[in-house]
């Protein structure tokens, strides 16, 4: 069933996405931006945990789980070391899905050719 | 000779032979078989998207001289204008050629602006041969204005895409079938758009106004006219034009089209709205409508360059986008 | 600018296809995320532990998201499927490697790695300043309550 949770929901999320964009006449850096702050927001209540929980990869494929995990691992780094672990322990989950990005992005620039 | 508020009037500018050389997009296009040459990759055997642009340049500069049995020694003057920040592709190029060279930029209507200028340099017997050569890129437009020609990002049925072409025409005082007997200087209009991918609709209000303009100064109307060519308001932008013309009780449906819409079959190439860019204009007069006028079909014709005058940073400053279009009156002699 | 001409401009407007792009970002996106499901539930199946099949699955959505932009996929897949394709992760791999990809001319140091960022930068720190803004703000209410 969890497939088909993460189906609808990516889906959409993503449809929300579409719409801004088409009547809002939005460009994709406000959506991603407009989203990974909605994901650190929908923190609080654990609401995005829950989310996560229900859809798997509907909710943590989409960028707005890249807000989610920055505050969620620095709330749970404070809560180990005091506030300072905000800043130390931010990218604690999503430094996985940086560093792909940063290799992969990389190596496909090395190896690849723009096409045009 | 100044006419009314615009215009200007030339006794001794004649056009020569042009040479068009295009990319694998406008090869496939409905004009592919009247262009001088064609490169079959975007990238022109070159290591990048500008060295391709300027490949394609160099080869029109020669092209042109060579279909004029002239070398570059005879010619008076170059003036030249792109797309790219400093108009960098007529520079580059024109370091290996001993010149006087002057670059030009009003976007698109960049082919159209050359010619003015090049034409009152003929006119005031200041140069006898002059080169106006103009180019454009998709990809170095898409680098310049929009994202990288990876990304997936989504462009809206308005979009336009940049023509990949060089062209280089030779104007001069000697006489030939096709003159240039009018132009009239356009001035910028800002319709207050920001849409920077519906770049057609937001020109046609300066097409509008420049042709207006020129109707004025010359006390004529479109009756005068065999055909009223923009330079690539494509589809969209030609919609609004003639709905614009509408609204002041003018039908100029029957007489106008456009680069962008002749260059591009809409129907089987991803184009969208159609051609847009520098090259795009400059592409179909001196082939198609350039044909059709030493055929007889055409006498009279009014070709009007469009510009849209933007850069990134300034939009991101929340301006709006204004344009200019300049026209040239071409006739069969 | 003439009132005229702006009534005929407002008149005139093209309108989206709101519902059809809706749809097509709903397809696409729903089929990424399931995609990316898939991969997971066969990870937990070999025994991975649940965070680790997590971040392996993750890290193979942006491996097939710079691949498909190296192969000059996803930008055809993108015009189809608008913010489906902007939305994933996937996305976000995609916008890190056309931008170095596309700056690949000017080589690696001025080209490769100095325009990785260039659009995908601001969504790193839009990221970072919410969840530090957000995170100061449910710690301070815990420690008051």
């Amino acid at each position: 069933m969890i497939l088909l949770y993460a189906f609808i929901v990516g889906g959409i999320i993503c449809m929300i996405g579409q719409l801004l964009i088409d009547i809002f006449k939005l460009q994709p850096i406000h959506i991603t931006v407009l989203f990974v702050f909605s994901g650190a927001v929908l923190n609080i209540g654990g609401i995005y945990d829950k989310l996560i929980d229900f859809a798997g990869a509907g909710a943590s494929l989409p960028i707005s789980s890249f807000g989610h995990s920055l505050a969620h691992s620095a709330l749970e780094k404070a809560d180990e070391v005091g506030y300072a672990g905000i800043a130390s322990g931010m990218f604690d989950t999503t430094a996985n899905g940086i560093t792909a990005a940063i290799v992969f992005a990389f190596f496909v620039a090395v190896i690849f050719r723009p096409r045009g | 000779m100044r006419v009314g508020k615009q215009s200007l009037i030339f006794d001794n500018v004649y056009i020569q032979k042009s040479s068009v050389i295009v990319g694998p997009r406008e090869f496939a296009g409905p004009l592919g078989g009247l262009f001088d040459f064609h490169y079959d990759n975007l990238n022109c055997g070159e290591k990048s998207w500008e060295q391709a642009e300027m490949a394609m340049y160099k080869k029109a500069i020669n092209t042109c001289l060579n279909k004029n049995d002239k070398e570059i020694k005879d010619i008076d003057c170059v003036i030249s204008g792109d797309l790219n920040n400093q108009i960098i592709i007529g520079n580059y190029v024109m370091r290996d050629y001993d010149v006087p060279y002057l670059g030009v930029f009003n976007a698109c209507s960049s082919s159209v602006e050359g010619l003015i200028v090049g034409g009152n340099i003929i006119e005031a017997k200041n140069g006898k041969d002059i080169i106006v050569s103009i180019s454009s890129h998709y990809a170095t437009a898409e680098r310049q204005y929009r994202s990288p020609t990876e990304y997936g990002g989504q462009k809206p049925e308005t979009a336009t895409s940049t023509v990949s072409s060089a062209v280089a025409t030779l104007i001069s005082d000697k006489p030939s079938e096709i003159k240039i007997t009018k132009a009239t200087v356009g001035r910028v209009i800002d319709a207050k758009l920001t849409d920077a991918l519906d770049m057609g609709r937001l020109m046609a209000p300066a097409a509008f106004h420049t042709i207006k303009q020129h109707f004025i100064d010359f006390n004529v109307d479109e009756d005068d006219y065999d055909l009223i060519i923009t330079g690539d308001l494509s589809h969209y932008g030609t919609e609004l034009l003639i709905n614009i013309f509408k609204e002041y009780e003018i039908d100029i449906s029957k007489k106008h089209m456009d680069g962008g819409l002749l260059i591009y079959d809409r129907d089987n190439q991803d184009v969208f709205a159609g051609g847009s860019g520098c090259g795009c204009l400059p592409s179909v007069v001196y082939t198609y409508v350039e044909k059709q006028m030493l055929e007889n079909n055409l006498k009279k014709v009014l070709v009007v360059g469009t510009g849209a005058l933007l850069n990134p940073i300034i939009i991101a400053q929340k301006e709006t986008i204004p344009a200019i279009a300049h026209a040239v009156v071409l006739e069969r002699v | 600018m003439n009132n005229r001409i702006a009534k005929v401009i407002e008149e005139t407007a093209p309108k989206r296809k709101v519902g059809k792009n809706a749809f097509q970002a709903f397809l696409i996106g729903g089929l990424f995320c399931f995609f990316a499901q898939l991969i997971i539930e066969i990870l937990l199946m070999l025994n991975l532990e649940k965070e680790l099949a997590g971040n392996v699955g993750i890290a193979i959505m942006v491996f097939l998201g710079a691949l498909l932009t190296g192969l000059g996929v996803y930008d055809r897949i993108g015009q189809y499927a608008g913010a489906g394709t902007i939305v994933p992760i996937t996305g976000f791999a995609n916008s890190m490697a056309s931008s170095a990809l596309e700056s690949k001319s000017e080589g690696l140091v001025l080209g490769i790695l100095a325009n990785m960022f260039k659009l995908a930068g601001s969504v790193i720190a839009a990221g970072v300043v919410s969840a530090f803004i957000v995170s100061s703000l449910i710690y301070l209410f815990r420690g008051i309550f």
